[in-house]
């Protein structure tokens, strides 16, 4: 397979070329630096995003709470994780970096609170 | 339900008849389909109170409008509305428009406007000095002024309100049926009432009023007039009225200031061949730069914080009526009320009163009516300490909502609590102009939103922005 | 009416008034007070839960409440104030006050040695482009959509079109979509992208959002709530092609067609506006043409990055402080910044030359995009730096840095010279 990648490193934006199938790279080419290679190996093999989005808070003066993948999550994934944040719900007060859904969809990665928000 | 009076519409006109019935020991009752008082032309037109110096000599129209003019000065007083008598100017900048001026004069004094001066060209360049330079001379007319017509028609429905007037709003007259010659009811999608007089005030659908009692022998066609609102701060300001010479299709397309401090320029004049769209198109645009670039050769569009489009009720055939019928006692019907609605609707209640008296209603005063109305606050136009005081008073005044035009939640809160309270956007809008500024509701619209759902107690998602359907978001995230 | 005193006042809690009270106080000013309309500190970055903030400055890639909670908690440790739910009405320079108002004091004044301007941006409307058609529910700015799913828990409608490419418009394409609604296309009116290339990745590849560029909205359609938005391809002249429109039905138009800087307090203070820049000028101090009242921030002129509004506000701070304190250094001359080739405008507008010999940083963006770029930096002619650079873009800012010491003409310009793309 034959994937062509935009590198979102820098604001170059190489176009990087690179074919393989699944975690095995046979060619890569098109970037200019080595962040950009590493950028284009992961993302073809396993892309990846920071996933921010909100969750329901209880307790405080506002609604909603703003949280984030603490890394980024397997691209795959950011549909089912948003079904778990919609039903999921906190209670304030929250304070910034506090665990909100652990493991998140068994990927390895936290959802964390963006905000601290006092009861 | 029963009522002595019905009236069709509560636009300008609806609700002035309204609140001069309201002086009487009558039971009236007023029916609009829209959510909100306020009509349709009535809340989308170019703000001025004429004096009439060009209407149709010898027609009701320059009547009615000659005799309303002067009104205003009161009723702004009674009724706590913005007013100003600004004058105006009509330019002429050809030697064929010049040679129109001593007709255009000639025509004013027929209408019984006696007060309309010649200016010659240094004389309107110094009043004026935005002015085309190659003016040649013009016109003064004094008198014609500039209101706040959402204000002027809330005022109108408030105080007929408060002196027992009912208003059933998101209702639609379906039919009017009469017996022995005389209107007996008036169908709603709210019910049926009982009435002896209906009054079609109904404007762009009052053809279809009239045709349910087989009155129609007129049809009433769209005349979409199309306008920009310009930025306070725009580089090239009118400081009167200008007028262009006008021709027999429209007034023509103007600039002049509005009662805020905006700048106002249109409208133009399209015949539609259906009564509901108000786009603003390109075309319609452009047209209007190009002629009002011709009196006002700096003005800047590109300074336009909103357009918007208007739509006059034009009879066809022309001509404005108030008619009444042997064999169909009690319905009183207007037609042909268009360009010259909003002023001459203070005259149209008196003339509206006076004619049910002609027709054998016993008109007693009432006791009790109550003549004036205090407003909604206008807070940025109090010093500091009148605002200082006020907030005290009433903490509510201390957050500003509107930041572009300094509006307070005091404000807000009024204008959806008070008696025809605002129960939509628009209707929030245009009692205390939070989004009439330059962002455009970017900064108070999510506010109001909020505020309109937690006062009125509805979910977010029934938050309109005016009619049923016009839902401001589709649900809640979580 | 109540009144406050303090040495800096500034106006807007948001990233640029939080970085300038962390430098004003670290400086040494003692009262530092933000006065803030919101009920929270932080500004814009409140509903900006999205990463790409702190990349340069913290080195980590940080959400915009992570970013500004960071400033929010360092102002106030180091002991900054903050007045919030206060609305400023006026800036009086010559009285050296901010009249403002706000539920618990009232009609308030408060004076300071120095003032600092730091109100953010508002965002073009519908109206603002003229687009033809009705003007119906469901026609929302995206920075105002935003605000409405990210605080106020309300998605704005569920078939999207975008109109515009910035950052802003392909961050809400994404958000939307991850809430489930639909988002149809995003349409720009240029040939190339407003917003930065991760976004664009990120934000329409991921989701297989299209964008249509060289095209624009040519008409709104619906009376109550939008009914849909008719689209065409744009020529040369950006002018709509009217063979190539076509009706896209839809019940939500999102704009995100350009920022304008809030300088209504400005303009009322008689404070210049440059009109390049839409925003106050500026010194290398962040200083207006009112010597008391300095600005940093997209009140300036609208910045993509929040790290490089916190250089500036930071700056700001530290300036308004020493203003306050009677330490900033006295101008030699002022020499006016001129933009040259493919550049669009300089900021700060103006270098005062000093006692002091500094390291000025000029931001600015070009033009045109272009590829193997040279910046030259020039005064009275001769050529100050040059500096090369891959590639440059309209939507990203650049900078390059000027010694006051070396200015030696009467002007400083910087070209950008390069191949087209």
């Amino acid at each position: 397979m034959e994937k062509e990648i935009i590198c979102t490193v820098c604001p170059m934006g190489c176009r990087i070329t690179v074919t393989g199938e699944g975690d095995r790279i046979d060619q890569i080419s098109g970037y200019t630096c080595k962040r950009g290679e590493v950028y284009g190996r992961q993302e073809f093999a396993h892309p990846v995003r920071i996933l921010t989005s909100t969750v329901k808070l209880e307790g405080a003066d506002q609604p909603l709470l703003p949280v984030r993948s603490e890394k980024p999550v397997p691209k795959e994934l950011l549909f089912t994780c948003m079904d778990i944040l919609k039903k999921t719900v906190v209670k304030a007060p929250v304070k910034r970096y506090d665990v909100i859904v652990k493991n998140i969809a068994g990927c390895g990665v936290d959802i964390v609170a963006s905000d601290t928000v006092e009861a | 339900m029963k009522t002595d009076v019905v009236i069709i519409g509560a636009g300008a006109v609806g609700c002035a008849i309204a609140r001069e019935l309201s002086r009487y020991q009558l039971d009236v009752t007023v029916v609009d389909k829209n959510e909100d008082i306020g009509g349709d032309a009535s809340k989308s037109n170019s703000a001025i109170i004429h004096t009439g110096y060009d209407a149709s000599p010898g027609t009701l129209e320059s009547q009615l409008v000659v005799a309303a003019n002067p009104m205003y000065d009161q009723i702004s007083r009674d009724l706590d509305v913005p007013f100003k008598r600004i004058g105006a100017i009509l330019p002429a900048i050809t030697d064929e428009q010049y040679e129109k001026l001593p007709e255009i004069r000639h025509k004013a004094f027929l209408n019984r406007v006696y007060d309309v001066q010649y200016l010659t060209r240094e004389e309107l360049l110094e009043i004026e000095p935005e002015l085309n330079p190659e003016v040649k001379g013009g016109l003064y007319i004094p008198r014609e002024s500039i209101i706040d017509p959402f204000i002027l028609v809330q005022a109108y429905a408030e105080n007929a309100c408060e002196n027992g007037v009912h208003f059933l709003l998101n209702t639609r007259v379906t039919d009017i049926r009469t017996e022995d010659g005389a209107v007996k009811e008036v169908v709603t999608t709210g019910g049926t009432i009982e009435t002896r007089y209906v009054i079609n005030a109904a404007a762009l659908y009052c053809d279809e009023i009239a045709a349910m009692v087989g009155k129609a022998d007129y049809k009433v066609v769209a005349r979409r007039g199309q306008f920009f609102i310009l930025d306070k701060n725009t580089s090239c300001k009118v400081r009167q009225i200008v007028l262009p010479i006008p021709t027999k299709i429209t007034k023509g397309k103007l600039m002049c200031p509005t009662i805020h401090g905006n700048m106002l320029v249109g409208p133009t004049a399209e015949d539609l061949d259906n009564k509901t769209d108000k786009s603003v198109t390109r075309e319609g645009l452009d047209s209007i730069t190009a002629d009002v670039k011709r009196l006002i050769p700096n003005v800047n569009v590109r300074d336009s914080i909103t357009q918007y489009s208007g739509l006059r009720p034009n009879r066809n055939p022309e001509g404005l009526h108030v008619d009444t019928w042997d064999d169909l006692k009690g319905f009183i019907n207007l037609s042909g009320v268009r360009s010259t609605g909003l002023t001459l609707s203070a005259a149209m209640g008196v003339y509206v009163a006076n004619l049910m008296r002609d027709l054998g209603e016993p008109m007693i005063f009432r006791e009790d009516y109550k003549k004036t109305r205090k407003g909604i606050v206008r807070f940025h136009e109090l010093s500091r300490e009148e605002q200082d005081t006020l907030v005290r008073e009433n903490p509510a005044y201390g957050r500003v909502i509107c930041r572009c035009e300094t509006i307070t939640e005091g404000e807000i809160l009024d204008a959806i609590h008070r008696p025809l309270g605002a129960r939509s956007m628009d209707a929030v809008k245009r009692r205390v102009r939070a989004g009439m500024g330059r962002c455009q509701a970017g900064f108070c619209g999510p506010k109001v939103i909020e505020i309109l759902a937690r006062e009125l107690g509805i979910p977010v998602e029934q938050v309109t922005k005016n009619n049923s359907g016009s839902y401001m978001v589709a649900g809640m995230t979580r | 009416m109540y009144e406050i005193s303090c040495d800096v006042v500034i106006i807007g809690g948001g990233p640029a008034g939080l970085s300038a009270a962390v430098a004003a106080k670290k400086e040494g000013a003692e009262k530092v007070l933000i006065i803030e309309r919101d009920e929270k500190l932080g500004g814009i970055l409140q509903q900006c839960i999205h990463p790409g903030f702190g990349l340069t400055y913290f080195k980590k890639e940080m959400t915009g409440p992570e970013y500004a909670g960071a400033f929010k908690e360092e102002a106030l440790a180091l002991g900054a104030e903050a007045l919030t739910d206060s609305m400023v009405l006026e800036v009086v320079p010559e009285e050296s006050a901010v009249y403002c108002v706000n539920r618990k004091y009232g009609m308030t004044k408060v004076t300071g040695r120095s003032i600092v301007l730091a109100m953010g941006c508002r965002e073009r409307t519908r109206a603002g482009i003229q687009i033809p058609g009705t003007r119906p529910a469901g026609i929302y700015t995206a920075g105002a959509a935003q605000r409405l799913v990210n605080r106020q828990n309300a998605v704005v409608g569920k078939k999207i079109v975008i109109l515009g490419s910035g950052d802003i418009g392909m961050i809400m394409a994404r958000r939307m979509t991850l809430e489930g609604a639909e988002v149809l296309c995003v349409v720009e009116l240029m040939d190339f992208l407003a917003g930065l290339t991760r976004n664009r990745v990120q934000c329409l590849d991921d989701f297989g959002i299209p964008l249509k560029l060289s095209h624009t909205v040519t008409r709104i359609v619906g009376n109550e709530r939008v009914e849909g938005v008719y689209i065409a391809a744009v020529d040369a002249k950006k002018q709509p092609i009217p063979e190539t429109e076509e009706f896209v039905p839809c019940d939500t138009l999102l704009l995100s067609v350009g920022l304008i800087p809030e300088n209504e307090l400005t303009r009322k203070a008689e404070i210049h506006v440059d009109p390049v820049t839409n925003g106050p000028e500026v010194n290398q101090f962040m200083q207006t043409t009112a010597p008391n009242v300095f600005a940093c921030g997209n009140v300036v002129h609208v910045n993509d990055l929040v790290d490089n509004v916190t250089v500036e506000s930071l700056n700001a701070g530290r300036s308004a402080a020493r203003y306050a304190m009677g330490t900033l250094p006295a101008a030699v001359r002022g020499v006016p910044c001129v933009p040259g080739a493919n550049v669009r405008y300089l900021c700060p507008h103006k270098v005062v030359v000093t006692a002091e010999e500094e390291t000025v940083r000029l931001f600015f963006r070009v033009l045109k995009p272009a590829l193997k770029v040279k910046l030259v930096v020039k005064s009275g002619g001769k050529v100050l730096s040059e500096k090369k650079e891959q590639r440059v873009n309209p939507g990203e800012m650049c900078h390059v840095d000027v010694k006051t010491g070396s200015v030696s003409g009467n002007d400083i310009t910087v070209e950008v010279t390069g191949e087209e793309v």
